[in-house]
């Protein structure tokens, strides 16, 4: 079995539908020829030529506003936006649009459009080229959010979101686009978008995370299991619709919970988490629930590491957490 | 010599596809043109200006291969499309950058120190470590914050003119941004807005034929960029972008309609991005290299220096003299800035208001207990 990052996933994924359902393109800014700023779309020009791999113009509003339309025409496109700092601009298309279609048609008309966009900090990219987006989108009634941790994931799931009949985006943890490498099979396979993943078994504490916080919530284990406490890691992998079973099933266990994301608190993704399980699973709590995340101030260029949750803030909150 | 006369008008509007140039490429005033009148000693500023952002886009390029510096972007073969759009303002007029124009910062005044300081997010950065390399702000200097999103910053130009207006000033707004922009919304909405209020905007398209890895005709089917200025009720220039002479003439006219509440002009100055993107590009893996090679020819330094020879102004001396003094402030200033540390810790939650919320201060102090990373610096 190949060993791929996560770029070389998706790119995988995109050649392996592009092959199998003639209905499949992609666009985006620098998505053609070049193969994408990350690489993601390399290859699939030569391959599937200019009508089905596009080069846009500068212009998110136009790249998911056509996608729309193709998609209403019968198409499956998925866009590139080339960073998710730069999503705003198709904002009003995606939150007014297409996350609105089917519903405001009476079901007419699905969009099944998958915007897949690279999301987080920790590449040295200040504001613009760092943020974390998820929680605008989760928050929109008609959009599914799928945040693959690796290469693994990141191809089923991508599969699964194009087969769909739902708009999704489609967000990929860039600072572990290359540095999460694992064993992917060649041929199709799909991960069923809704399905949380334990990555680490434990029975003290219920860390959850996605995306490349789960790499971050890995490392603080370790250091958090060397002094003797066993956490256990819940990959969300799908925060809409979110896998409340396995969640709560693990909080019911363990009594105790921390989440952790690199967005800023505030309303951020983490809230939603904490609610549903004072919501359903209050009586089974033992500790307050610990959230570790982005500070609510703007994505930080120089003090990066200070912004983003590090294994050892994390580390800190399971174990104040596991002794509350 | 210098011809004299009045600057060319593009007033009525010149043909928008037609490239207007004052120099040819061995500095020669070209035949049945009127070039504007430049001082001596601006001359010479100009050439050290141009020489300057040269010499840093060499020197912090390399810096960045090194591993010294995070991020960098260059500039090289469009420097004289940042002084032919300075030179033409006065210091309370106000500039809305994008992040390829150096020279304009140089030129108001900005130093070698906060430029580099900046590049280094360190304790004396101008914007407190905030923003990555190459996103300067100086409102000293009415250089307005640079923004990553591409083409933010025309809309927000526009209304700075009209206020302007609004206020009875006669300050003028100067936006630049890349021929990319032009296909965002924010330059329609702008340019429409400037048409409808008469907002004493200039409009700086650098057209440098590349967007990333996306060519000029990718981005727009009309001919050139300069012709959509007509849909928007405003004239449209397309000039030589490596000819200063020329974008001097066209600025100065553009100003000083602007100025006596005219209205607003695009100008599309035609040059090309000879290095990568960014330091995190390479080109060569979606151009040709020859194309690079035929832009080289048309060096707009070069171009420059000739017309200062057929000036007798220029001399060999004078330029070791303006390179050796431009070396000289850089590495100090690069030994000053990499010996700073990193803003304090506790500067992340400043700025975000005015004063500090509670919810702020209750996280600045929760970051401040730690645990904190070993090195607080984001190191470089
Ligand atoms: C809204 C937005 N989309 C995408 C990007 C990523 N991006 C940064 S620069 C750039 C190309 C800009 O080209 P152009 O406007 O021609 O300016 P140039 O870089 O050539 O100076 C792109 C696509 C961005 N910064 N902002
Ligand atoms: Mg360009």
């Amino acid at each position: 079995m190949p060993v791929y990052n996560i770029i070389q996933a998706v790119n995988d994924a995109l050649r392996l539908e592009m092959k199998r359902d003639p209905r499949v393109v992609v666009l985006g800014e620098d998505v053609g020829k070049f193969g994408g700023v990350f690489r993601a779309t390399s290859g699939l020009y030569d391959e599937f030529g200019p009508d089905r791999v596009m080069d846009t113009p500068l212009a998110e509003s136009g790249i998911i506003g056509t996608a729309i339309g193709m998609a209403l025409y019968g198409l499956k496109p998925v866009p590139e936006i080339q960073f998710a700092d730069f999503i705003y601009p198709a904002y009003d298309q995606i939150v007014n649009e297409l996350a609105k279609f089917r519903y405001r048609s009476g079901g007419q008309y699905p969009t099944p459009v998958v915007i897949r966009t690279p999301y987080g900090g920790g590449i040295r990219g200040g504001h613009y080229h760092s943020q974390s987006p998820e929680a605008y989108f989760v928050h929109t009634p008609g959009l599914k959010v799928v945040i693959p941790s690796n290469p693994y994931d990141a191809k089923g799931l991508l599969l699964s979101a194009i087969r769909g009949e739902d708009p999704v985006i489609f967000m990929e943890p860039k600072r572990v686009y290359r540095a999460a490498k694992g064993e992917v099979p060649e041929d199709d396979y799909t991960i069923p978008i809704g399905q949380a993943k334990i990555v680490r078994e434990g029975s003290q504490v219920t860390l959850l995370c996605y995306g490349a916080m789960v790499h971050t919530c890995m490392e603080a284990a370790e250091k958090a299991a060397a002094e003797g406490f066993d956490p256990e890691i819940i990959d969300l992998r799908t925060l809409l619709p979110l896998d409340t079973e396995t969640v709560l099933q693990s909080v019911r266990k363990t009594g105790r919970v921390v989440i952790a994301h690199e967005a800023p608190r505030t309303c951020g993704y983490g809230a939603e988490l904490a609610a549903m399980i004072a919501e359903r699973a209050l009586l089974s709590l033992e500790a307050p629930i610990a959230r570790v995340t982005g500070f609510d101030t703007p994505f930080p260029y120089t003090l990066e590491n200070e912004y983003l949750p590090s294994p050892d803030r994390v580390a800190q909150a399971i174990k104040q957490t596991a002794t509350y | 010599m210098l011809a004299k006369g009045q600057p060319v008008s593009v007033s009525p509007p010149r043909n928008p596809d037609e490239v207007f140039s004052i120099l040819d490429e061995d500095g020669n005033v070209r035949k049945g043109v009127r070039a504007p009148e430049v001082p001596d000693e601006a001359c010479l500023k100009l050439y050290r200006g141009l020489l300057q952002v040269r010499l840093v886009d060499d020197r912090y390029m390399k810096l960045q291969r090194q591993g010294r510096l995070g991020f960098y972007m260059q500039s090289t073969g469009e420097e004289a499309t940042h002084f032919g759009g300075a030179y033409a303002l006065r210091d309370s007029d106000w500039v809305f950058p994008s992040y390829r124009e150096p020279g304009l910062a140089f030129w108001r005044g900005y130093s070698l120190t906060d430029f580099t300081n900046q590049l280094f997010g360190n304790c004396e950065d101008p914007v407190k470590g905030r923003q990555m390399p190459v996103h300067h702000s100086a409102r000293w200097l009415n250089f307005v914050s640079i923004s990553s999103p591409v083409g933010t910053q025309i809309p927000q130009a526009v209304g700075m003119a009209m206020a302007a207006r609004i206020s009875k000033k006669d300050d003028v707004a100067l936006v630049y941004f890349g021929e990319g922009a032009t296909s965002t919304g924010q330059f329609h909405v702008g340019m429409n807005f400037a048409g409808v209020f008469k907002a004493p905007c200039i409009f700086f398209c650098r057209n440098n034929g590349w967007a990333i890895s996306t060519s000029r005709e990718k981005q727009t089917a009309s001919k050139s960029f300069a012709v959509k200025a007509l849909a928007y009720g405003m004239p449209g220039v397309l000039v030589d972008g490596n000819d200063l002479l020329a974008i001097i003439a066209v600025m100065e006219d553009a100003v000083k309609r602007a100025r006596a509440g005219e209205g607003p002009t695009l100008v599309e100055a035609l040059t090309y991005r000879r290095g990568g993107h960014s330091s995190s590009d390479d080109p060569n893996a979606y151009r040709d290299p020859t194309e690079v090679a035929a832009w080289e020819a048309q060096d707009p330094i070069e171009r420059w220096r000739r017309y200062l020879v057929k000036r007798n102004l220029w001399s060999q001396e004078l330029h070791d003299r303006y390179a050796q003094e431009i070396t000289d402030e850089m590495m100090a200033a690069l030994k000053h800035a990499e010996s700073l540390g990193p803003p304090p810790v506790e500067s992340m939650f400043d700025d975000v208001f005015a004063e500090l919320p509670p919810h702020l201060a209750e996280q600045k102090a929760e970051c401040l207990a730690g645990p904190r990373p070993k090195s607080g610096h984001g190191g470089h």
